[in-house]
């Protein structure tokens, strides 16, 4: 079993077609990783369906970095 | 060059699919191989779809649909996607009527066809726009009227509706052209369907009296439009209005 953040880095890399190495925790999905705004919805979806979750409107805003995808995981699934 | 209009297997819900424009689109998306899932609002209805299908030889069904009701449309689409997949091809037909002059028309035939007609575009399209994301392909089609562009006295609630799935249609088109999936609006004029049938005969003269072509159109003349922006051929064209209207109207 994968670790939440091997889980969640794979994701990111798939949803917006970056290498793995590139997505580091402090990488913002849309400054460096070259999201925009309907691949950040995507990508908030590919988490819920991956950590079979709901993430509501108002946390998924929140989520900007790939750090804060691992932190909100780990809170709400920990 | 060779026209590709073929739908191999895709799968194509429609709204309003037991008679007029709706039964002739379930039927020539059928018949370009597309599975087909046609909607009704009765059981009845969702029957007379199947046995229609199943004697053109179209694999799909026929189900029963609420367009009003997220819950109706939740368990239609579950139930659509276990045993067909998602439908990547949407075609947003089913519409109603409460014509009235404003000064004498009701709150609820303001509001039901305001729901039936576009909110329910909205509800059915959000529904079904994850799996077309994810499939980078997609084909929303949402069926407006020659009444959203022209106006008719008595339709003031119909009319609003009918244009209002035009600029839906234009502003989803620009959100989601980068995922493959194309959205458009065909705007049918006179057509000989049941909605028609009950107009005046006085009416319907004055009306024929405007149509250049000199005749009604026939639901299978809405269709094969419909077939073309849903196939390969019509890939290029995206948050467009096409008017077919035997030039009643020309826009």
């Amino acid at each position: 079993m994968s670790s939440i953040e091997e889980r969640v880095k794979k994701i990111v890399a798939e949803q917006l077609g970056v290498k793995e190495e590139d997505v580091k925790p402090e990488a913002s999905f849309v400054e460096d990783l070259g999201a925009d705004s309907l691949d950040t919805v995507e990508l908030v979806m590919a988490l819920e369906e991956e950590f079979e979750t709901e993430i509501p409107d108002e946390e998924a805003e929140k989520i900007t970095t790939v750090q804060l995808a691992i932190d909100y995981i780990k809170e709400n699934l920990g | 060059m060779t026209i590709t209009t073929s739908l191999n297997d895709k799968v194509a819900l429609v709204t309003g699919a037991s008679r007029g424009i709706g039964a002739a689109i379930a039927d020539t998306l059928g018949s370009l191989g597309a599975i087909v899932i046609g909607t009704a609002t009765s059981e009845a209805g969702a029957e007379k779809i199947s046995a229609r299908l199943a004697e053109k030889g179209v694999k799909g069904a026929g189900r029963v649909l609420d367009v009003t009701s997220a819950d109706s449309l939740a368990a239609l689409l579950a139930s659509v996607k276990e045993e067909f997949g998602a439908p990547t091809i949407l075609v947003n037909n089913a519409g109603i009527t409460k014509d009235n002059l404003l000064m004498r028309m009701k709150d609820e035939e303001w509001a039901s066809v305001i729901d039936t007609n576009l909110s329910a575009v909205y509800r059915v399209t959000k529904a079904c726009l994850r799996d077309m994301t994810k499939a980078r392909w997609g084909r929303i089609i949402n069926i407006s009227s020659v009444v959203g562009s022209m106006g008719n006295a008595g339709q003031s609630n119909y009319a609003a509706t009918k244009a209002g799935v035009a600029g839906f249609g234009r502003s989803l088109a620009a959100e989601v052209g980068s995922r493959g999936i194309t959205v458009n609006t065909v705007a049918p004029g006179f057509i000989d369907t049941d909605m028609t049938r009950v107009l005046p005969e006085e009416q319907r003269e004055a009306l024929m009296g405007k149509i250049p072509l000199g005749r009604l159109g026939q639901p299978e003349e809405i269709a094969s439009v419909v077939a073309f922006l849903a196939s390969d051929a019509g890939g290029y064209v995206t948050g467009e209005t096409i008017h077919v209207n035997g030039g009643m109207y020309m826009a």
